[in-house]
């Protein structure tokens, strides 16, 4: 996992890809693990329910197969992460390994939360993101490089395009993604907009 | 041209622009329950931090609670656990806990509305999507995940860039049977599950205006399964009507000085707008969905998609929806057989939903073979419903009464699908797995719809039954 602080330029490792569109946070990790105090542990049920049968017996999904045992880059389709925003998603994702995912997009509070945790979400092209699944899937040792510095990814001798808010690139890049102490930095600066809220004072003023 | 709600809204909360270019925007109301905290608070404990503004965050219990039997320890020691967790971090931080057993405990999207503690003109976060509910009442309204409640608890702010504004004009009367519901499930089906994203909706326009507050805050509810973060109407008289005299509004004329402040803080009818998007609401009927995201909806009178009729962005997505389902294209959706029905949820379990199923079931019986239940979504919704005798009106039809909670919406609780059930369901998604069992299948549609289909064992549209005479 990335410390607080460490500056996230450059992800790369070995890839997997999980196809389809509208993969929602209950897919990435079913209500009943939620059941947590702590986010410790939470890997092992990243899409629990499209690895594992009701048995237990292991079904075939992309998480499941040796070949992509250690990847820390995830490509994906479209709106990866919509509904609940239960940060548990990311939380598992990145406990299981992903520390990179590159997507066609992402759903706002999914693409936040992975922000928080210095996990760049990056968006490439609807072809890019193909190629990048075909290249990985033919070849699952491919090293995936997702730079954020430069907003591109590389795959061996591919190299894509990626998009990233500047807010967010500039928040990985200079190591400031939890974003506690910066907004804490500001304490009298607070304290005097919420002075200036009239229900502050419950409209005494 | 001038400002709209968010933009004003937003400029009175930015405390500063963070080194990375988002804002520093202020929070004015917190609200925090028993899933997403006790990460954030082991995080504020790990950096030895403090809660900056305890008495601008308030707590309830309501996913993980058991609706049926809720007396201590629950049966699963897990949830007992995390609501142990909450009752300790309150108690350690100060923080106002609307428990279980105090006549405010609920769903919190219902709590807070229901204390008058969401008011106009305030931005408001909690660690649950479907916190754009308080938009309703004109405020900015976000769901955010464990790590921002954490800054939100140690300095009442979060980093965040503003959104673009898309105005969600709605005119025209809602035909008999037609709710805010099949509204809602209607802009999310044209406008799709990711059209919002970047996006907050402004809704607005004679409908919107003609609607409830619970009306206004189904609409809002769901504005995040349309993919955008924050959903909102203008406050106006039904606002300020619906605020005064709860207990955490303002008194007199302080409640004078706050009407001036939430007028000041509305779009006027000059405001701009990055997008706008029309919805004629005389042409709606009430919606059911047929798929696996709230997106895939259709009026009860239509057949469902077929594949190749629908643009490659879309297909993949029904293709699986079908898989799931196991339903055929071009089949029609009302008369698909119903195992269980669900009213309840952040979406649908304020007063007047639960008025609008009981008119319909009012003196008949829930079709045999059908597990019906109504899951009030707080306690003071609960006991208005039992002045008005709403619960002998279910529990004669069949259905079983329950106790406060979100319940079979997300299935934290005992209450849950099993195996390939189908739920006709007032709640707002219909993921796979979403209501506990990884087979079974969800179809969203109003109180008054899931009532119908409860009746019939079967989609049914609510505007074929009579309404029986009041019992």
């Amino acid at each position: 996992m990335v410390k607080q602080g460490e500056e996230v330029r450059v992800v790369s490792g070995t890839a997997v890809v999980v196809r389809g569109n509208e993969i929602d946070t209950d897919r990435i990790i079913p209500a009943r693990y939620l059941k947590v105090v702590t986010f410790d542990g939470l890997g092992e049920f990243a899409f629990r329910d499209v690895r594992f049968a009701q048995d237990g017996s292991e079904l075939d999904h992309p998480f499941n197969r040796p070949e992509h045992q250690g990847a820390s880059v995830l490509i994906v389709n479209k709106n990866f992460g919509c509904g609940s925003s239960r940060e548990h998603a990311p939380q598992a994702l990145l406990r299981w390994g992903i520390h990179a995912i590159v997507g066609e997009s992402f759903a706002e509070i999914f693409a936040g939360n992975c922000n928080a945790l210095g996990v760049p979400a990056v968006r490439v092209s609807e072809s890019d993101v193909e190629r990048l699944m075909s290249i990985v899937e033919s070849d699952p040792s491919m090293t995936v490089a997702v730079d954020v510095e430069r907003r591109e990814v590389r795959a061996g001798d591919l190299r894509v395009s990626a998009s990233i808010a500047d807010e967010i690139r500039e928040s990985l890049v200079t190591g400031v993604w939890d974003s506690t102490a910066a907004l804490l930095a500001n304490r009298e600066r607070i304290a005097e907009t919420a002075s200036n809220l009239p229900y502050m004072s419950g409209f005494c003023a | 041209m001038s400002k709209n709600l968010l933009n004003k809204v937003w400029d009175l909360h930015t405390v500063d622009q963070l080194s990375t270019g988002q804002d520093q925007l202020f929070i004015g109301l917190h609200l925090i329950h028993e899933v997403t905290s006790p990460q954030a608070f082991q995080m504020l404990e790990e950096r030895g931090l403090q809660v900056l503004y305890p008495e601008r965050t308030l707590a309830t219990v309501d996913h993980i609670v058991p609706t049926a039997d809720q007396s201590r320890p629950f049966d699963d020691p897990l949830a007992e656990e995390m609501m142990r967790a909450l009752e300790e971090n309150t108690r350690k931080h100060g923080i106002t806990f609307y428990h279980l057993g105090t006549e405010h405990q609920g769903i919190v999207h219902i709590v807070g509305p229901e204390l008058g503690a969401t008011q106009p003109g305030m931005t408001i976060a909690c660690g649950d999507s479907h916190t754009s509910t308080h938009g309703a009442f004109g405020s900015i309204a976000f769901g955010i995940g464990t790590s921002q409640i954490r800054d939100v608890l140690a300095t009442q702010c979060m980093a965040v860039t503003r959104p673009k504004v898309r105005r969600v004009q709605v005119d025209g009367p809602l035909g008999p049977g037609v709710y805010a519901k099949d509204i809602i499930l209607r802009i999310i089906a044209d406008l799709g599950v990711k059209g919002g994203i970047g996006y907050a909706y402004e809704f607005g326009g004679s409908t919107i205006d003609a609607l409830s507050m619970e009306g206004r805050m189904t609409i809002c509810n769901m504005s995040i399964e349309g993919g955008a973060r924050v959903g909102y109407v203008n406050p106006d008289a039904t606002t300020y009507d619906y605020i005064r005299g709860r207990e955490y509004a303002p008194k007199d004329a302080a409640f004078d000085r706050a009407v001036e402040y939430w007028r000041s803080i509305a779009s006027a009818s000059d405001a701009e707008y990055d997008d706008r998007y029309d919805l004629d609401a005389t042409t709606l009927e009430p919606m059911v969905t047929w798929g696996i995201n709230p997106g895939q909806a259709i009026g009860v009178s239509q057949t469902m998609p077929r594949l190749d009729s629908l643009p490659d962005s879309l297909r993949g997505v029904a293709k699986s929806a079908y898989e799931h389902m196991g339903f055929a294209e071009a089949a029609p959706i009302e008369g698909t057989p119903i195992d269980v029905a669900f009213i309840g949820s952040c979406t649908n379990a304020r007063l007047s939903d639960l008025r609008e199923a009981a008119r319909v079931v009012v003196g008949r019986s829930v079709a045999s073979g059908v597990r019906a239940f109504v899951v009030p979504g707080s306690k003071q919704v609960a006991r208005q419903a039992e002045a008005e005798g709403l619960p002998q009106v279910f529990e004669r039809a069949g259905f079983q009464w329950r106790g406060a909670g979100c319940s079979m919406c997300l299935a934290m609780n005992p209450d849950k699908l099993n195996g390939r059930e189908i739920c006709a369901s007032s709640s707002n998604r219909n993921f796979i797995g979403r209501q506990g069992s990884p087979t079974g299948r969800t179809l969203l549609m109003s109180p008054a719809m899931v009532a119908a289909a409860a009746l019939n064992g079967r989609v049914t549209d609510v505007r074929s039954i009579t309404p029986a005479s009041a019992a």
